[in-house]
C-alpha cells in the first residue's frame, strides 16, 4: 500500500516520461484556463472588495452572447468571420452594459455593506444571470464559433523522450492569449492613468475618494475589465468543449486557485492556476486509480487546504495584520 | 400600544433570563404552536403537509445549524449540505444495521456523527478566517460527496447508488417508507424541529452563544479576555454539523424516500446560505423566515402562471423563477441587509410604540 503510493507513481513518471509530459501539458492548460477565471475574480475583488461569485456565469453568459450574436448575423447573410468579429464587439458591449447595470443597481445600494451581503448579492446576480440566459439562449449546449474566429483547430504531435506528445493547437493558442491578456493587463494597472486610479482605490476607497477618484467610475471599468476577462474565457473552454452552464460547476474550480494564490493578487491567480491544474491532472493520473477514481472533483481543494494551512492568506495575499 | 412590556415584573432571576420575558410573545409562540400542532394537520392537504410544510421545516433546521455557524460565531461554511449528507446516510447505515432499534433513536444519533465530521473539517477553522475559510470547507463539501458515491458500503451496494429509506413504525404507526401518511411525517418532523430549536435557543442564549458571538465580533479580543477560541470554534462546528446532520436525515427518511448523492450537492449548500442571509445572520426566528421564503417562494411563482391562467411554457416558468428569486435576493439584501428578522423586530418596535411615532 505504502509503496502504491509513495513509490510507485514516482517509477512511472520516470519509466514513461513521454506520458509525464503530456499529464504535466494538460495540467498547465486547464491551470491557464483556472487562472483566467481566477483573474476576473481577483480584478473585483482588488477594486471593490466584492468576492463576486458570479464571475463563473459571466463566462458561460458571455459565451452563449457571443454565440447567440453570431447565429444572428450569419442567418442574416453575412460571412462568417465578418458576422464572429462584430457577434465580438457586440458582446463586449453587453458586457460593458452589464457591468453598468450590477454598479447602478447592486453594488452603488450596497456600498459599505458587509463583505458577505455583498458576497450574497453576486449569488442573486448569478441567478438572475442563469435565468436570463437560458431564458433567452436555452439550455442546450452549443458549439463555440473557434475557427471563425482565427483560432486554430487539430493538433502537434511532437516526438520526445521516447514517445509521442500530442499538443491541441487549441490549447497553445489560449495559453499565448492568456500570456497576452496577463502582460496586458499587467501593462494597463502600471502604466495607465485609469491603472493607477484602479490601484488606488484597491489600497484604500476612502483615500481614493479623498483626491478625486470616482468609485462608481473604477466599479465599472473594473466589471468591464472582469467581463472582457469572461468573455476571452469563455472562448477559450468552449473552444475545447461546449458552451453550456456546465461550465459553472468548472467555474467553482477557480476558488481554490484563487485563494491559493491570495485574494489580492494577479501573480498569484497566475501561479495558483498553474499549481492546481498541474496538481490535479498529476493527481488524477497517477494516484486516482489507488482512490478509484474521479479524485479531480475534490483534489484542487484538498491542495488548496494545504497550502493554505501553512500559509493562511494565499502565497501571495497581503499579510493578514490584526488589531485590537 | 399591542406590545408593552409595561407592568410585566420580573420577581426572580429565572423569570428575568427566560428565552420569552415578555407575555405577548408567550402567547404569540402558544398560538403558532397551537396552529402548527392543530390546525395545519386538520385543515391542511396532502400538498400543503407532504411539498410544503414538511421541507419547509426541515430546511429550517438546517439553516439554524448553518445560522450558528455561520451567524453566531461568523465562520463562513459552504458544506453544510454534506454535513447533512453524513447525517442522512448514517442514520441509513445504523438503521439497516440495526433494525430493532427505533428509527427516531437513529436519526438523532446521525448526528452526532455529522458533529464529529464537522470538527474534523473545523479543525482548520483556527488558521483560517474569512473567504479563506469558505473555500476550505469546499474541500469538505466535495471530498464527502465524492464518498457518498464512490464508497459503496455507505449505500448497501445497492446498484442504483441511491438510499432507500426502510419502512419503520413508532407506537405502531408508520413514520418512514412508503406507507406513512404525511400527516403522521408532519408531526414527527414538528416534534422535532420544535424540541431542537427550542435547544439551539437556549445555547445560544447561555454562555456558550455569548462566547460564540464574542469570537464572531473579533475572535483576538475574545482570545484576550480568556475564551479559547479552539474549544469555542469547534463547538460551534460540532453543533452547527448536529442540527445539519439531523436535518440531513430528516430529509431523507421523511420528506423524500430516497436520495442519491447528488441530493446533497453543492446547490443545497448555497440555497442554506441564502436562507441564512435573507432570513437574518444570528437569528433562530430569521432561519426560519429565510426557509419559508427560500422555499415557498419557488413554489408560489411556479403556481401562479396556472392560477392566472398564462400560458407559459413549463421551462419558461423555471427560468422565470431563477431570474425572480436571484432579483428577490438582491431587492430584500438592499433594502434590509440584516435580513427579514430585522425587519420583523422594526415591525414589532412599531407596535409598541403605536400610536406614537416613536
Amino acid at each position: 500500500m505504502l509503496y502504491n503510493i509513495f513509490i510507485d507513481p514516482f517509477v512511472q513518471m520516470v519509466q514513461m516520461p513521454d506520458l509525464l509530459v503530456q499529464t504535466l501539458w494538460e495540467g498547465l492548460v486547464s491551470g491557464v484556463l483556472y487562472a483566467l477565471i481566477a483573474l476576473g475574480f481577483v480584478l473585483i475583488f482588488k477594486a471593490s472588495g466584492v468576492f463576486n461569485f458570479a464571475q463563473g456565469i459571466m463566462v458561460v453568459f458571455s459565451a452563449l452572447t457571443l454565440v447567440g450574436f453570431y447565429e444572428k448575423f450569419s442567418a442574416a447573410g453575412f460571412s462568417g468571420h465578418t458576422a464572429a468579429f462584430v457577434a465580438l464587439i457586440l458582446t463586449a458591449g453587453v458586457m460593458f452594459v452589464l457591468a453598468m447595470l450590477v454598479e447602478r443597481v447592486v453594488l452603488r445600494p450596497l456600498v459599505n455593506q458587509p463583505d458577505i451581503i455583498l458576497f450574497m448579492a453576486t449569488f442573486g446576480v448569478t441567478y438572475v444571470l442563469i435565468g436570463f440566459g437560458e431564458m433567452v439562449f436555452g439550455g442546450d449546449p452549443k458549439q463555440m464559433i473557434a475557427s471563425e474566429l482565427f483560432l486554430p483547430s487539430g493538433s502537434v504531435d511532437v516526438e520526445m523522450l521516447g514517445g509521442l506528445v500530442s499538443f491541441q493547437k487549441i490549447d497553445i493558442a489560449a495559453a499565448v492569449i492568456a500570456s497576452v491578456m496577463i502582460v496586458g493587463l499587467a501593462l494597463f494597472f502600471q502604466k495607465t492613468r485609469i491603472g493607477r486610479a484602479l490601484r488606488a482605490v484597491a489600497d484604500s476607497h476612502k483615500a481614493a475618494l479623498s483626491v478625486g477618484i470616482s468609485l462608481n467610475q473604477i466599479w465599472v471599468i473594473v466589471w468591464f475589465a472582469a467581463g472582457l476577462v469572461a468573455l476571452v474565457t469563455g472562448i477559450m473552454w468552449g473552444a475545447r468543449s461546449d458552451v453550456s452552464f456546465a461550465l459553472e460547476i468548472v467555474a467553482l474550480k477557480a476558488l481554490p486557485v484563487l485563494v491559493l494564490g491570495g485574494l489580492t493578487s494577479v501573480p498569484g491567480a497566475i501561479v495558483g492556476g498553474l499549481i492546481i491544474g498541474i496538481g490535479e491532472k498529476l493527481g488524477e493520473f497517477y494516484w486516482g486509480p489507488l482512490l478509484g477514481g474521479g479524485i479531480e472533483s475534490w483534489f484542487a481543494y484538498a491542495i488548496a487546504l494545504l497550502f493554505l494551512l501553512y500559509r493562511p492568506q494565499g502565497l501571495f495575499g497581503d499579510k493578514i495584520i490584526e488589531r485590537i | 400600544m399591542f406590545y408593552r412590556e409595561t407592568g410585566q415584573f420580573k420577581q426572580s432571576y429565572a423569570a428575568d433570563q427566560a428565552v420569552f420575558p415578555i407575555l405577548q410573545d408567550r402567547f404569540g409562540l402558544a398560538f403558532i404552536l397551537l396552529i402548527a400542532f392543530v390546525a395545519v394537520p386538520l385543515f391542511g392537504n396532502e400538498f400543503l403537509l407532504a411539498s410544503v410544510m414538511v421541507p419547509f421545516l426541515i430546511l429550517s433546521l438546517g439553516a439554524i445549524g448553518l445560522n450558528i455557524l455561520v451567524g453566531y460565531t461568523g465562520l463562513l461554511s459552504l458544506g453544510s449540505a454534506a454535513f447533512m449528507g453524513v447525517g442522512a446516510y448514517s442514520a441509513y447505515k445504523l438503521s439497516t444495521i440495526f433494525p430493532g432499534v427505533n428509527i427516531l433513536v437513529w436519526i438523532l444519533c446521525s448526528g452526532f456523527f455529522a458533529a464529529g465530521i464537522g470538527v474534523l473539517f473545523g479543525l482548520p477553522s483556527l488558521r483560517i478566517k474569512g473567504f479563506y475559510l469558505a473555500v476550505a470547507t469546499l474541500a469538505a463539501q466535495f471530498f464527502l460527496q465524492w464518498c457518498f458515491v464512490r464508497i459503496s458500503w455507505l449505500y448497501n451496494d445497492n446498484p442504483s447508488g441511491a438510499i432507500e429509506v426502510p419502512a419503520r413504525k413508532l407506537f405502531g404507526l408508520a413514520i418512514t417508507g412508503p406507507s406513512a401518511t404525511p400527516v403522521t411525517r408532519y408531526l414527527v418532523v414538528l416534534v422535532i424541529v420544535v424540541v431542537m430549536t427550542l435547544l439551539a435557543s437556549n445555547i445560544v442564549h447561555g454562555r456558550i452563544g455569548r462566547t460564540w458571538m464574542a469570537v464572531r465580533d473579533m475572535d483576538i479580543a475574545a482570545q484576550l479576555m480568556g475564551i479559547r477560541l479552539l474549544p469555542a470554534k469547534l463547538l460551534a462546528f460540532a453543533v452547527s454539523s448536529f442540527y445539519c446532520g439531523v436535518s440531513g436525515a430528516l430529509m431523507v427518511f421523511l420528506w423524500l424516500g430516497a436520495a442519491e448523492p447528488s441530493a446533497f450537492d453543492i446547490k443545497l449548500s448555497f440555497l442554506l446560505l441564502f436562507m441564512v442571509i435573507i432570513g437574518g445572520l444570528g437569528s433562530m426566528i430569521g432561519s426560519f423566515f429565510g426557509a419559508a421564503l427560500i422555499h415557498i417562494l419557488p413554489i408560489v411563482i411556479r403556481m401562479l402562471p396556472e392560477a392566472l391562467g398564462l400560458p407559459i411554457a413549463a421551462a419558461t416558468v423555471e427560468h422565470l423563477t431563477y431570474l425572480i428569486v436571484g432579483a428577490l435576493i438582491i431587492f430584500f439584501l438592499i433594502v434590509e441587509p440584516h435580513g427579514l428578522a430585522r425587519l420583523w423586530q422594526i415591525a414589532k418596535q412599531k407596535l409598541r410604540v403605536w400610536p406614537f411615532p416613536y
